[in-house]
């Protein structure tokens, strides 16, 4: 089911917790609202059950406005952080409560709890009691519980969070599996950019009520569209630096560098005296051919598993880099770091918002942006 | 070791201490309904009759229509104890999980009557009852006993520990409120509905001002109320009350016995952990 939300607003006494939200979320969609807690997730999911009703705003489940709608008339099915089973009833009972809330005959009834318990995995502990089972199997069954009425809509508040890492990765690919066996329209929150990264057709990055960025997982990452999105994303974060403009080109901070890089990829506003500059630390490589953007004393390193991160100072900035630990290098190093023109994100110092070089107008960016989606 | 065990020791000696204080009127009920009458107040006591007086019990229970009043005390518990469920749970309900206006108001005036002593409410209860036209009849020994404050706190703190997301997975699931209270939350709070019942049974069973003062005639007196039979102008007749009284307590122990595993653990649960 298509759903379509416009101009949501939500407020809490004298907070506004969803501000003139508006988007659509597309049939068997899985989408994810993403952001840092008390971004206004949680509310939107709330807003989209009907257990929460809107200030000002509609929501369409399809062409039907269901703004007014209490929850049970909705047709959705909601699975929570700390599952909500019911704890007095067995795993089948649990899964089959919904149907006796719709009076469907018996049993019905349980052979369509038993049909979805086996979708799930857990068709083995059909008898137990939820206190019985582990984080994993509760949110199983939860999962089934919701799926088992055929709602409309799956609505997931945080489904990982209470689980162990290696569990998370599990369930999250188990998630993901049943949204598109079942070919659900789903909406997943999360404040784990891997988690909303990994499994989501398309993200909504959140703060403070508003969406910051609505895109495909990839193109966000990429192209992050403020200061925010590009922060909020990556680990480790992204490097922000400030460049500053001289006669002749951009100056790194307060070092005596110039920051190297092809006219034609720096923003075509040329009015701005600072700019903000992003790279991330995967985009940097180790050079010594003269095509560095950066160079700088090594001040830290450290080899996590695959990665070696490095610390390096150019002026008064720090910047950190993921680099080949082929590289032989040595805390106190002079160090030359290269980075792809395109790796390289600009951002307006005031408004945080992405300054578009002059190579790429806007409208290009939007374009490829549309195919990526399609 | 020997530390653990002294202590251990300890401990059971104190607990024996306590069964034997709490015990020994109970065990002197015992021996008393079975004494000849010369013995009742002997000095010093006897703890054990001389001669087993096993007829105690059946010329008591021809002193009284017992029968009656025992079908009488059968019927006032079992309805006092159903309403007192019934409005408990849906005022705790309200009062955990409702928004209502002036809802921290209503509840605060309500625990305030708490603070009231039941002997200061006798008189205007009365006036209220007699009003009614309800003196000498099961209302009168039924209806102003069917709410408690105290069972509605204790099921309302018991609501509370209910998490908020059962509600909205009830909601999401086609529940109304009354049905989640019906479905979930009645059975999960089965420990603490037990022990309001057992705390109702038990208080109702043993209820003796209030019915005394509201009932008049033979055919609407409880037990505990009948048990004022034995004493006449020529004074008290000890061994015979005695044995009355311990056919009266007798429904209490085997009660007690049946379901002493709910009580402790439901006062245990609802008392000191959420």
């Amino acid at each position: 089911m298509k759903i379509r939300l416009d101009q949501l607003t939500m407020k809490f006494d004298e907070t506004t917790a969803v501000n003139n939200l508006s988007t659509t979320i597309n049939d068997g969609e899985l989408v994810s609202l993403l952001g840092p807690s008390g971004c206004g997730k949680s509310t939107t999911l709330m807003l989209l059950s009907g257990l929460y009703k809107p200030t000002s705003g509609q929501i369409y489940f399809g062409n039907q406005d269901v703004t007014k709608w209490d929850a049970e008339k909705r047709g959705i099915g909601m699975v929570f952080q700390n599952y909500a089973l019911y704890p007095h009833l067995s795993v089948l009972k649990n899964i089959m409560f919904p149907l006796k809330m719709q009076k469907v005959p018996k049993k019905e009834a349980m052979e369509r709890a038993k049909e979805m318990a086996d979708l799930v995995q857990i068709g083995h502990l059909l008898d137990r009691k939820p206190g019985q089972l582990s984080g994993g199997q509760q949110q199983r069954v939860a999962i089934a519980r919701a799926l088992v009425k055929k709602p409309n809509v799956l609505l997931l508040d945080e489904p990982l969070s209470n689980l162990d890492a290696r569990l998370r990765l599990e369930m999250r690919e188990e998630i993901r599996r049943i949204q598109q066996e079942v070919g659900i329209t789903a909406v997943f929150v999360t404040h784990d950019q891997e988690e909303a990264l990994s499994i989501s057709d398309r993200v909504m990055l959140m703060k403070d009520g508003i969406i910051q960025q609505d895109s495909m997982p990839q193109w966000m990452y990429k192209h992050p569209e403020n200061e925010f999105v590009a922060s909020f994303l990556g680990n480790p974060p992204i490097n922000l630096l400030t460049i500053v403009k001289k006669a002749n080109g951009y100056q790194i901070g307060n070092s005596d560098q110039l920051l190297n890089v092809p006219a034609f990829t720096l923003p075509k506003e040329d009015n701005l005296d600072v700019i903000h500059i992003g790279v991330r630390p995967e985009d940097f490589f180790v050079t010594t051919n003269g095509n560095q953007t950066f160079t700088g004393k090594i001040i830290h390193i450290e080899t996590i598993g695959r990665d070696t991160l490095i610390r390096m100072e150019i002026g008064d900035t720090t910047i950190r880099a993921l680099v080949d630990p082929q590289h032989d290098l040595q805390v106190g190093d002079t160090c030359r770091l290269g980075v792809s023109d395109t790796n390289i994100h600009y951002f307006n110092v005031e408004s945080g918002q992405r300054l578009h070089p002059v190579e790429r107008s806007m409208e290009n960016a939007r374009e490829t942006n549309m195919e990526e989606h399609a | 070791m020997g530390k653990e065990a002294l202590s251990k020791g300890m401990i059971y000696l104190l607990l024996s201490l306590g069964a034997i204080l709490m015990l020994l009127p109970f065990v002197w009920m015992i021996s008393t309904s079975l004494k000849a009458s010369n013995e009742v107040m002997a000095m010093p006591p006897i703890w054990i009759p001389s001669e087993w007086q096993w007829e105690n019990y059946s010329r008591a229970a021809e002193v009284a229509p017992f029968g009656k009043y025992f079908i009488n005390s059968v019927i006032v518990t079992i309805l006092s104890t159903i309403g007192e469920l019934l409005t408990t749970i849906l005022a705790a309900y309200a009062f955990s999980r409702i928004h209502f206006y002036g809802k921290g108001i209503v509840f605060a005036v309500l625990l305030g009557t708490m603070m009231v002593p039941g002997e200061v409410l006798l008189i205007p209860n009365f006036v209220t009852i007699s009003n009614l036209g309800w003196i000498d009849s099961y209302e009168a020994l039924i209806v102003p006993w069917v709410a408690s404050i105290f069972s509605i706190f204790l099921l309302r703190q018991y609501f509370f520990s209910v998490p908020k997301e059962l509600s909205y997975a009830a909601k999401v699931d086609g529940c109304s409120d009354f049905k989640f209270l019906w479905y979930v939350m009645v059975p999960l709070a089965k420990p603490a509905l037990i022990t309001i019942g057992l705390l109702k049974v038990i208080g109702s069973w043993n209820a003796f001002l209030w019915p005394l003062i509201v009932t008049n005639s033979q055919e609407m007196r409880t037990l505990p109320v009948g048990l004022s039979a034995f004493t006449t102008e020529a004074g008290v007749k000890y061994e015979l009350l005695m044995a009355a009284s311990s056919m009266v307590i007798l429904p209490m122990l085997i009660l007690f016995f049946i379901m002493q595993k709910y009580i402790i653990s439901g006062v245990a649960r609802t008392g000191i952990k959420g």
